[in-house]
């Protein structure tokens, strides 16, 4: 079982992150679980989305878990929320920031001792460039396709593009372009 | 002609996007509906399917729940297959229209996304809807994740217009826990699940001039008693449609539906009863616990109403310590779930102990740890010979601990 946990504000899609990132790991074989925790959440109202990926049917529906990923896709909230709740020895942490990585640990103390863990790229100005709006959620799942190694980037690019397929070609060429860079430019 | 829509074999889908798409294969005529949270998508996406010719029925919004359920009498009454969703509220406004459409014998088609009741007011899953539904003369079913919300959606057209059943049947889901949670679903193809459900027959439908009938009339003592006698027979000889539909469901999917499930019971000593997506965290509990050399097991109730006694009592009887789960606030009495199950359970020779937990109110997580809890408690009862807690206690409530009632056996 993998588990990912998304921090988010509502509107920037993390919850359509995780359902596309669920959709594209069916295609695989692999049973998917995503789900977020908000109630009557305002745009902008901090959230949280959840993954699961388990080869057999998931039965465990709790909101509890200890996340072998930690999506970050607001750049402030690493700062205010408490990203490192249940975390594993093994955690992995992608942040979206403008800063460089040593900057941003050096500002966030709970993850100092982690470098080795914690993974940056600007998903927000990734994709202010490439889909012309802040929608941080493509990008990252770019940065996650890579520090994962779950898929080939192609196999992904492929998949998404199924997932988008209701979208205008300039919104998924968008996608497209801003997974790619953030695959590249994690770090 | 309606516009194809493109499914795959498998498909990643919240509970309230699958119970759409089985509203659509099932060509549903009308749809009335103020939508309301966490059931919106259900009734927004129909509507958006009738809107992108998806499928040739009529949408249709109105001021109120009440007055949502009441177009879908007009609807179902006129002779048209119908359905709508709710939660909440707005099954607490749609209440006395409830009793209607089964009184007139309406096969209407209710997918109730479980919340709570206010106050406080809450978005999140419980029970409290499903428990105010419960003597309303619907058959109810319970999904346990998406997709059986979409399995369940299909079989309950099938069950309630049958000729013999003619009721409105509920499809409750858990609110946000499988409303909104996407899933690994394998859907059947359009021709495949239209031909399950079948073509709508309507019996005395109101547009058929040549042969005028009345709905909805006024009865007094003379014989009030005898239709409501009728219509809680109807209920109870539904059981065995219920049972017919599960099983063709099976043959042409290979998944297996029954009134009471029952998972790891062959030997189980100490068990778990719930409803909705409780059951599936029990299951991973009773498993945890089979390691540690409990033999833990899980019963479900996937048709809450008409209420499964006899099955309940035959897979239970052989346990030592039973718990059974409610997810409603029982306002001065032992959950409604548990005083059934306890019922069931008085009439077999081996009266187990039956303890309630009162849980997961407004959305309160029910982990899997808290069950493995609950299942060495009950481990406890069976190794002590009697109860050793008060009855009816509450689970996952911070603050002091709150019990009720000690057992007078042992």
């Amino acid at each position: 079982m993998t588990e990912i946990r998304w921090h988010s504000r509502a509107g920037q899609g993390a919850v359509s992150g995780a359902k596309g990132l669920g959709d594209v790991i069916a295609t695989t074989g692999k049973e998917v679980q995503a789900f977020a925790l908000y109630g009557s959440a305002k745009r902008g109202a901090a959230l949280r989305a959840y993954n699961r990926i388990s080869d057999e049917q998931i039965f465990n529906h709790a909101k509890f878990m200890n996340p072998d990923f930690v999506l970050v896709i607001d750049p402030a909230l690493a700062f205010t929320d408490n990203i490192i709740e249940n975390e594993k020895e093994t955690t992995k942490y992608i942040i979206t920031t403008h800063l460089s990585k040593e900057e941003l640990i050096a500002g966030i103390p709970s993850l100092q001792g982690k470098e080795d863990r914690v993974f940056v790229a600007d998903c927000v100005q990734i994709s202010l460039d490439e889909i012309g709006r802040a929608m941080p959620n493509a990008p990252m799942l770019g940065a996650f396709v890579k520090m994962s190694g779950m898929f080939e980037l192609d196999y992904f690019l492929d998949a998404m593009k199924r997932v988008l397929a209701k979208f205008p070609q300039k919104i998924i060429d968008g996608n497209m372009r801003a997974i790619t860079r953030a695959y590249n430019e994690v770090k | 002609m309606a516009v194809k829509f493109d499914l795959n074999e498998r498909e990643v889908w919240d509970g309230n996007y699958a119970a759409s798409q089985a509203l659509r294969q099932a060509d549903v005529d009308v749809v009335v509906a103020y939508p309301i949270t966490p059931s919106t998508p259900i009734v927004e996406n129909y509507g958006a399917y009738v809107g992108n010719g998806y499928i040739n029925g009529e949408f249709v919004m109105v001021e109120s729940e009440h007055a949502a359920m009441s177009g879908c009498i007009g609807a179902s009454a006129a002779g048209g297959r119908v359905s709508t969703a709710t939660s909440s509220q707005g099954f607490a406004l749609m209440a006395e229209v409830l009793y209607q459409a089964s009184g007139m014998r309406l096969p209407i088609v209710l997918n109730v996304v479980n919340r709570a009741l206010a106050s406080p007011l809450n978005v999140r899953g419980d029970h409290a809807d499903m428990y105010l539904g419960r003597d309303s003369g619907w058959i109810q079913f319970g999904a346990f994740n998406a997709q059986e919300a979409y399995d369940l959606a299909l079989c309950a057209f099938k069950v309630g217009e049958n000729h013999s059943v003619r009721l409105p049947v509920m499809v409750h889901q858990d609110g946000f826990i499988t409303s909104h949670t996407a899933q690994n679903v394998y859907p059947l193809t359009d021709e495949k699940a239209y031909e399950f459900v079948g073509d709508f027959v309507p019996v005395d439908d109101m547009l058929d001039f040549s042969r005028p009938v009345t709905y909805g009339a006024q009865t007094e003592e003379d014989w009030h008693y005898e239709h409501k006698a009728k219509q809680h027979k109807a209920l109870m000889d539904s059981r065995k449609v219920i049972d017919e539909v599960f099983a063709e469901f099976k043959e042409i999917t290979g998944r297996e539906y029954n009134r009471v499930e029952s998972y790891d019971m062959e030997d189980a000593d100490v068990v778990i009863v719930g409803l909705g997506s409780t059951v599936e965290t029990a299951r991973v509990a009773a498993k945890n616990m089979r390691e540690k050399g409990v033999k833990a097991g899980v019963v479900a109730i996937r048709c809450f109403r008409p209420f499964p006694y006899d099955e309940v009592r035959d897979v239970l009887q052989n346990a030592k310590a039973i718990a059974v789960t409610d997810r409603s606030s029982p306002g001065g009495a032992m959950g409604a779930f548990f005083n059934e199950v306890t019922a069931a359970m008085y009439t077999s020779e081996s009266r187990p102990m039956v303890t309630g937990f009162v849980y997961g109110l407004g959305g309160r997580d029910f982990s899997i740890e808290e069950a493995e809890r609950i299942f060495a408690e009950q481990q406890a009862h069976a190794d002590a010979g009697h109860i050793t807690t008060e009855i009816q206690q509450f689970s996952g409530l911070r603050g002091p601990k709150l019990g009720f009632f000690k057992t007078a056996r042992g």
